[in-house]
């Protein structure tokens, strides 16, 4: 889902009055993978699909298939429990490019 | 008919209160406040007032109660002082950053320790940055005014600010003096039903208080503080109208023997009541005397201070409170920063004054203009800061 317009950055005046956020519901709008510093790559070569990354994953972040496993990247904050987690290694944090 | 009442300051402001039809008052009581409270509440008991009346176990509670109210649409009223205003500290400024138009009477008296009940203003001065409009009344009469028009200002549709309004301790709290008061339906007149900025309805929902990152946190602040700087423009528009319903005009400051002063006393609140009579004491002998008393102290109205004080030669700044540690009192800061915003040299003195209602005499004032008339004589400031009536 894209970014609500109620999240871009607005100049002072153009901010809804005293900080109130005018519509209901707009947490599902607001990616909060945003402030991630380090990302989760998985190596779909190594990876078993024994799920236990998205057992732990704090931030449900991590979307599975049939077959593979995936990182929702507008939701995944960087902690780096997956990769802690994984058995086999399959998973490597790596800097977001700044 | 305008109808002349005996009304201690209390009274008056409860009086007010009661005409302005509230909708919800939540206070706790604090000396020299009570009267406030206890004639409010008769109010209710008597079924005079249609108002909630929430009781709460301190002023913490009190004042997010009316947070609460304030935030579905209410007009609500609270009254405290002292240790009481002290522990809202952290609401008043959730209820500015929230634009919630509360009123609330300040009955202003000093901070404990030692425990004291006076009158000082160091209750309101300990929390000026709280984002609120300031208001500081003279006598019981401009305390009834006051209240009337702090409603209307507060729920201004545009500016949704909280306003304080403050009246001396036990000087004007406790005195009974004749108040001119409005007929109801002049002040219903006067003041329209509340039209929120915005409310709490289930069936619009919205956030309130939400979180913000620092990359939004500082932009609401910048907002806050245009906001609250068109505070002073809506107060003159309030003031004016409020002289057609009253014959009363208010504003900004009032000034006495300003057009040909060379030295002047700016001071707040009941004081100005005794200087005015040294002012005329003074000027029937031919001294160029004048006083400025701010009736507005936020926002600092820097323009119209400037404006009042043209010309002049010395001034002293009354300040009843300390603002411990810092180069001199409250106001005399925020009137020296003026002076340095818009390059003005004006030798300048502070007296700290009345602290735990200490009173102040003649023959203090006699002291104070002595000084600043020899100042705008030399244009030396010998005595930066002097303690009026302090045991040397
Ligand atoms: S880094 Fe943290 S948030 Fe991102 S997918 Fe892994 S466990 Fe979830
Ligand atoms: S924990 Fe490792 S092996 Fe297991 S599904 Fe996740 S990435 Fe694949």
């Amino acid at each position: 889902m894209s970014t609500s317009s109620l999240f871009e950055k607005r100049a002072w005046k153009d901010l809804p009055v005293a900080g109130i956020i005018p519509e209901p519901g707009t947490s599902t709008k607001y990616r909060t993978g945003d402030w991630r510093t380090r990302k989760p790559i998985i190596d779909e070569q190594k990876c078993t699909n024994c799920l236990l990354c998205w057992v732990y994953c704090p931030d449900a972040a991590i979307e599975r298939t049939p077959k593979k496993v995936m990182v929702n990247y507008d939701y995944c904050k960087g902690c780096g429990i997956c990769a802690n987690e994984c058995p086999v290694k399959a998973i490597t944090m790596v800097m977001e490019a700044i | 008919m305008a109808e002349i009442r005996g009304l201690t300051g209390d009274e008056a402001v409860a009086y007010a209160v009661k005409q302005c039809d509230v909708d919800v008052v939540s206070a706790y009581p604090i000396t020299p406040q009570t009267i406030i409270v206890e004639r409010f509440s008769e109010y209710v008991a008597n079924g005079e007032v249609k108002t909630e009346f929430i009781c709460v176990e301190s002023e913490h509670s009190a004042m997010s109660a009316c947070i609460g109210s304030s935030l579905t649409g209410a007009r609500t009223f609270t009254a405290t002082c002292s240790q009481g205003l002290a522990l809202m500290h952290e609401m008043l400024y959730i209820a500015s950053s929230l634009r919630l138009p509360i009123v609330m009477a300040v009955a202003n008296r000093a901070l404990s320790a030692p425990l004291n009940i006076h009158g000082d203003h160091s209750d309101m001065m300990g929390s000026r940055d709280c984002g609120w409009v300031q208001i500081y009344a003279e006598n019981a009469q401009e305390v009834y005014d006051w209240i009337i028009q702090a409603f209307r200002l507060a729920e201004d549709p545009e500016l949704s600010m909280p306003v304080a309004v403050n009246l001396d301790g036990f000087t004007i709290t406790h005195c009974m003096e004749g108040v001119e008061v409005l007929e109801d339906e002049i002040v219903a007149k006067f003041l329209p039903p509340r039209k929120p900025l915005y409310t709490l309805d289930p069936s619009k929902p919205i956030t309130v208080g939400a979180w913000a990152t620092p990359e939004y946190y500082m932009d609401f602040k910048r907002q806050q503080v245009e906001a609250l700087a068109s505070a002073k423009a809506k107060l003159l528009e309030v003031t004016k109208e409020y002289a057609q319903f009253s014959g009363r005009k208010y504003g900004i400051l009032e000034s006495y023997g300003m057009e040909d002063a060379e030295a002047a006393v700016l001071c707040l609140g009941s004081t100005a009541g005794t200087v005015r009579a040294m002012v005329k004491e003074l000027r029937a002998r031919g001294e160029k005397v004048g006083i400025v008393k701010l009736w507005l102290y936020r926002p600092f109205p820097m323009e119209e201070l400037m404006e009042s004080l043209r010309g002049i030669k010395a001034l002293a700044v009354m300040d009843r409170a300390c603002s411990f540690g810092a180069p001199y009192g409250p106001l005399c800061s925020d009137v020296l920063a003026t002076f340095q915003r818009y390059g003005l040299r004006i030798p300048t003195m502070n007296a700290i004054y009345g602290l735990g209602g200490r009173d102040v005499r003649p023959w203090d004032l006699s002291f104070l203009f002595d000084e600043v008339l020899k100042i705008a004589r030399t244009g030396v400031v010998r005595n930066p800061v002097v303690f009026l009536g302090v045991r040397e």
